[in-house]
């Protein structure tokens, strides 16, 4: 298993090499030592390999994510996983601002606390949060699903299109044009499986949920607005 | 073709010097902050905090400013100053120690001739300009890479019980050392601020009748006058940081000090980054993590980000 200590090595040799992989290549398992907040760690992977990062990681980490695991034991910078596309990165602390933006795909497991603007213009990608979110999360998200064990913080889901927001605990507040929705079996089904996948199937169970997400009272969502175009 | 421009008609931006005065409206600037609470960590509080500032000269590399709480005798003042040719200078004003550290000059003296040192300066020595005050506070700022201004300083031979720093990344204006944080408009107080304010000049406007003298355009001198005068009429930090998120309008992280206290604020969507760890030893404050990774026990260190609107304020008993 290659270690790349950051103690030695640059953040440009590390993505190097991690960028270089094949779909020959025999190594599937990396350990990133030493990381010491440094940023854009991991980012742009594109093969099904697992990078284990021992320690905090600062902006960016994991970002344009494809098909790869990348898990980071400690906390995360500002953008983690900001716009993956496929893969799964698992954050084992908290999360700042920003995880998750714009991501199209994959799956983001962060095991404690996500800061503001979580999941801001999601595009498809899954968001599992174990511990609790802050405000003007989910803004704008376009699609995906944002489940929250924890609480979230003010303005959730202001102005989002038709990505779906579950959450356990409560909700200080929810933005323009988010609103609370009945929980049918197709999201409770959707639930279990986000929680399976996530690690959290005997954590938390689907009942405890409520759902949220677009009222489509938003200017974009009136059908005589589409002439404009 | 050319425009006409017609130079009698009044500028379409009327707001003087301030708007090439704010600091970087965009992503830039670091500050660190640390506030011991072990008492063993003193002697190496001004290389702890010179690590720090070192490692965010990638988000602020044209010039770096810190303030130290370090040794001071009760009924003494000291007063920093920075300028040219200050040797001999202590000689010349009579009735005070000083020591001079590259550009700037720190003057002890009795309380009671903290007027007539002012008076003398001003009048003697107008170049010369006092950017800090108070019984523990020294502060100093210079242009330049901030490893750089931190050795000629000698931070790293200070020792202290707390310290702010500061790292600027000058965006809209000239690199000056006038426009370097931290700014002190009250005896002990320091405070250093990412990010910009929108309502500067009236605040300005309003904090002047009141007796709070600002020394540059920097709407970030405002916000550590606004403080200032919070205190003065008796609230605490955490009461007057309070009430900033109140009349302050614009992006900021704050991070503040004064002869005993040291307060962290964010503005209320969180714009400007900031990490926190604390331990039994110490509380800091960095911009990023990376700015906290050399300091001792930091991988035990309970590291969290600091809530939006939301006031952390410690206090040595």
């Amino acid at each position: 298993m290659p270690v790349i200590d950051l103690a030695r090595a640059s953040t440009r040799e590390l993505n190097a090499r991690l960028h270089a992989l094949t779909p020959d290549d025999g190594e599937t398992e990396w350990v990133v030592a030493n990381p010491q907040g440094r940023h854009a760690l991991a980012v742009g992977l594109d093969q099904p390999v697992t990078v284990e990062i021992k320690g905090h990681a600062g902006y960016y980490c994991a970002g344009m994510n494809a098909e790869a695991t990348v898990i980071v034991d400690g906390n995360v910078g500002v953008g983690v996983a900001e716009n993956m596309m496929s893969g799964t990165v698992l954050v084992k602390g908290d999360a700042s601002q920003a995880a998750g933006a714009t991501a199209h795909g994959g799956l983001l497991v962060i095991e404690g606390d996500a800061s503001a603007r979580c999941g801001i213009s999601m595009k498809g990608v899954d968001i599992v949060v174990k511990g609790s979110i802050g405000p003007m999360s989910a803004f704008m998200a376009q699609s995906g699903n944002l489940v929250v064990l924890g609480d979230a913080g003010d303005a959730l889901g202001d102005s989002i299109y038709e990505a779906r927001i579950y959450v356990r605990g409560s909700v200080k507040s929810l933005g323009a044009d988010c609103i609370e929705k009945e929980m049918r079996d197709e999201h409770r089904a959707d639930l279990v499986r986000l929680l399976a996948a996530a690690g959290l199937g005997d954590v938390a169970h689907a009942d405890e949920f409520r759902r949220y997400g677009s009222a489509r009272q938003l200017y974009t969502f009136h059908v005589d607005n589409a002439a404009a175009y | 073709m050319f425009l006409e421009i017609d130079d009698t008609a009044p500028p379409l931006y009327d707001g003087g010097t301030d708007r090439h005065d704010r600091e970087t409206p965009g992503f830039m600037c670091g500050i660190v902050g640390l506030f011991l609470k072990d008492k063993a960590l003193e002697p190496q509080l001004g290389a702890l905090l010179a690590g720090m500032l070192e490692v965010m000269t990638d988000r602020g590399p044209d010039s770096a400013g810190f303030a130290v709480y370090g040794a001071g005798a009760p009924g003494h003042v000291k007063l920093t100053v920075r300028g040219a040719d200050l040797d001999g200078l202590a000689d010349a004003i009579g009735g005070v120690k000083a020591t001079v550290r590259d550009s700037h000059l720190v003057l002890s003296l009795p309380a009671a001739e903290e007027d007539r040192v002012r008076g003398w300066l001003a009048l003697e020595r107008p170049d010369l300009v006092v950017i800090g005050a108070g019984q523990r506070i020294e502060l100093y700022k210079e242009v330049g890479l901030p490893a750089d201004v931190a050795t000629r300083f000698n931070l790293a031979g200070m020792s202290g019980t707390h310290g702010i720093g500061h790292t600027r990344m000058a965006t809209e204006s000239a690199v000056t050392t006038d426009g370097a944080h931290p700014f002190s408009t009250g005896p002990d107080q320091c405070l250093v601020h990412n990010g910009s304010l929108s309502n500067h000049r009236s605040l300005r406007r309003m904090l002047e009748p009141h007796g709070i003298a600002f020394t540059t355009d920097n709407d970030s001198e405002v916000a550590a006058g606004y403080l200032s005068w919070k205190l003065r009429e008796g609230a605490s930090l955490a009461q007057a940081l309070e009430d900033s998120l109140d009349d302050l309008d614009g992006f900021f992280t704050f991070v503040v000090g004064t002869e005993s206290g040291f307060a962290v604020l964010r503005d209320p969507i969180s714009c400007k980054p900031a990490v926190m760890a604390e331990t039994d030893r110490y509380v800091a404050f960095g911009s990023e993590y990376r700015a906290l990774v050399g300091l001792p026990g930091i991988e035990h260190a309970r590291v969290f980000e600091p809530e939006p609107a939301r006031v952390y304020a410690w206090e040595h008993g």
